[in-house]
């Protein structure tokens, strides 16, 4: 077996069947336990598709990314710096509106996402039809309709998975845009975040963070300057079980 | 870190500083819901108008300020009927047929002729202390919790804290407490740990001291059985079931009462603050599955109930018989015990053996009632306990009257938390003064609501 591992991550609202999702793809393959120092839950697991391993990391379930709880704090630093190979973003079709506000942020964050969209089934009962070709088109990533508790659209997450990490899927990002008075101060910005926290973190994401007084991220920024994240979770207990 | 030349970040923060200003996050949020409103336009079509506020027109009626409380109370009362109509018939059948399974066992130990204290141990006290926790347990927790979770999943819990928001935010706590009650009613040492959904260190901590105020599942069957046996004596058939339901229904209100209560004057003293804004997500309802449902969370309670029983009630059981079986010149040390207690729980409403199942149980609140009838058991003279009606009666002949089951009801919802409790709230505050505080609250509490329930029925004349 192919030892190289894939980290995907798992974001979402909670209510949005995220948990359901992570429970179909890793079976019996996960563990729980705390982030380390904060008290939220950790779940994480295990599947393989094609022979090569994934690791798959449940983050808790928010409604947006700014830091305004541990929460938010663990799923973005996690996005930021464990900088998963695939983040895949779980939306509540039959709440598309109220759910794709994450998703949009999560967007400016990191290239590599894929949208499930799941409860399709409970959508097409309350007769909404979603255009997820034209909505992959808008949010210039890939789309799939998920009913993830009657296991329907799994196999094509987990071809559509395998693609992104083997870089066969180009992505364009939907980039929110915003006021003429903070794009303004956005590109101001710009040149100094591009230069103090180097290439490697979303500039403008960051620019935009830093405007509205996100000093936490700041000090998270200074702390994590290389890929300390991805050598702590190395040492996580893998207690999982093959099955 | 470096102290030498300015810090690039703190130079960063500082030019991002300068170009903000207040209403920047406004701005953004707004941009965002723009763009979210604008590729849903783009995507979305409706073919059902009626469909699509469906979730709006249940919430207008769950959560209406006129008929919020009224559906949750009714459906609190149902769930509690059903639980007890139908977990009737299976306890009495587990416990016929435990008890006719150690009829058997004890034949067996007599033949192989092993000694009587092995057969007192192992059969008296393992066997039996076990048996009742199931027998006694598992058929309401094994009906209760299932229809608990299909209401969970259907989505109605949210609505149930949009109700109850208003009444926490008056007594100074989190909106979001009502939610850890609710994961009280299976298991108080899992609900202190669900309270860290409550971000702010103050209302969390109003969250961990109250929430044993919630009867949990070792305490349900507590509260179901003396209310059907003393509460709803002089009823029969579905009368009965209504009156013991209406005392639980009762018991479980007082708790709420006793918990808006504490919170309000720890909220006034202690724990002084104004409670913090949040906003809460009401999901949309879904149909849960209701067979997967009710299966998977019928052998949860289960698999959890008779691990408890097999864990605790086990030793607590053997602990208990040698207790009754030690002599101390002419009495047992349980005897003695007891004795010991009974002044003082005489002035509460209970006896010395009540108080003392109460302080043995403090690892489990489902071995109480195992360790009293125990107790009563080595003190008199029946010795099968094969109905409810048994039980009943060996109450009877220590002297209960419904003033004493009441009592035991109200010190069982107040006292302080299980054993298990205590250590997770301590591993949650770090703080030997708060676990000792939730220890001490809720007995004071207890102490003084018994107390006063026995002399004011004494002084009415009531008895």
């Amino acid at each position: 077996m192919n030892k190289k591992k894939y980290t995907v991550a798992l974001a979402g609202n909670p209510n949005t069947g995220k948990s359901t999702l992570f429970n179909v793809l890793t079976g019996l393959r996960q563990h729980t336990g705390n982030w380390p120092g904060k008290t939220v839950i950790h779940a994480e697991g295990f599947f393989t598709y094609k022979n090569e391993e994934y690791q798959i990391i449940d983050l808790p379930g928010t409604y947006s990314l700014y830091s305004n709880s541990a929460d938010e704090e663990v799923a973005r630093d996690f996005i930021i710096f464990g900088k998963p190979d695939v983040t895949l973003v779980v939306l509540d079709a039959t709440a598309l509106e109220r759910n794709l506000n994450l998703a949009l942020q999560v967007l400016e964050m990191t290239d590599r996402v894929i949208v499930c969209l799941n409860l399709m089934d409970e959508a097409r009962k309350k007769g909404m039809i979603i255009d997820t070709a034209n909505l992959s088109k808008k949010l210039g990533v890939p789309v799939v309709p998920l009913a993830a508790r009657n296991k329907e659209g799994i196999e094509e997450l987990l071809e559509t998975i395998a693609r992104m990490v083997h870089g066969e899927i180009k992505t364009t990002p939907l980039a929110v845009s915003y006021s003429r008075a903070i794009e303004e101060k956005i590109t101001k910005l710009l040149p100094l975040v591009k230069e103090v926290v180097g290439e490697e973190y979303p500039a403008r994401w960051v620019a935009l963070r830093l405007l509205d007084g996100d000093t936490s991220l700041l000090h998270a920024l200074q702390h994590h300057r290389h890929h300390f994240f991805r050598e702590g979770s190395a040492h996580a207990c893998h207690c999982a079980k093959s099955i | 870190m470096r102290a030498t030349a300015p810090n690039p970040f703190d130079e960063l923060m500082e030019n991002a500083n300068r170009l903000a200003d207040g209403d920047t996050r406004e701005q953004i949020v707004a941009s965002i819901f723009q763009t979210s409103r604008h590729i849903c336009q783009e995507t979305v079509t409706y073919t059902k108008q009626e469909k699509q506020y469906e979730t709006e027109k249940l919430d207008r009626i769950f959560t209406s300020k006129i008929w919020g409380f009224p559906i949750m109370l009714a459906i609190l009362a149902v769930v509690i009927y059903v639980t007890i109509a139908g977990a009737n018939i299976p306890s009495s059948m587990l416990a016929e047929f435990f008890g006719w399974l150690e009829g058997y066992i004890t034949l067996l130990f007599q033949q192989l002729h092993a000694p009587s204290w092995l057969h007192g141990i192992l059969v008296l006290g393992l066997y039996r202390g076990t048996t009742w926790v199931v027998s006694v347990m598992l058929p309401p927790m094994a009906i209760f919790f299932p229809i608990f979770a299909l209401l969970e999943n259907y989505g109605y819990l949210p609505r149930v804290a949009f109700n109850m928001d208003r009444l926490f935010k008056k007594s100074g706590a989190h909106g979001k407490q009502s939610l850890t009650m609710a994961m009280g009613f299976g298991c108080n040492a899992a609900a202190i740990m669900s309270t860290r959904i409550i971000e702010s260190p103050r209302e969390r901590m109003l969250a961990i001291l109250t929430n044993n105020f919630v009867p949990c599942n070792g305490r349900w069957p507590t509260l179901i059985l003396l209310a059907s046996l003393f509460m709803a004596a002089g009823y029969t058939g579905g009368w009965k079931t209504l009156v013991t339901a209406s005392v639980v229904v009762a018991m479980v209100i007082f708790g709420i009462v006793v918990t808006l209560t504490v919170s309000w004057i720890l909220s006034k003293t202690a724990l002084r603050g104004v409670p913090t804004h949040y906003t809460l997500e009401l999901p949309p309802y879904r149909r849960p599955k209701i067979w997967d449902t009710i299966v998977r969370s019928t052998l949860d309670k289960s698999v959890y109930v008779l691990k408890r029983a097999v864990t605790v009630a086990a030793p607590a059981g053997m602990l208990t018989w040698v207790l009754a079986n030690i002599h101390v010149g002419d009495t047992t040390v349980l005897a003695y015990s007891a004795q010991l207690l009974d002044p003082f729980a005489r002035q509460l409403g209970l006896d010395g053996y009540i108080l003392l199942a109460f302080i043995l149980g403090l690892p489990a609140n489902e071995i109480v009632v195992p360790i009293l009838l125990m107790g009563y058991l080595s003190a008199g003279a029946l010795l099968e306990v094969d109905s409810m009606n048994a039980i009943k009666q060996i109450f009877v002949e220590q002297g209960w009257t419904w003033l004493t089951a009441l009592n035991m009801m109200l010190f069982s919802l107040l006292h302080y938390p299980c054993g298990t409790t205590l250590i997770n709230i301590y591993k949650e505050t770090k703080s030997k003064k708060w676990t000792l505080l939730s220890f001490l609250i809720p007995t004071s509490i207890a102490v003084i609501v018994t107390f006063t329930t026995t002399h004011l029925v004494q002084w009415l004349g009531l008895l």
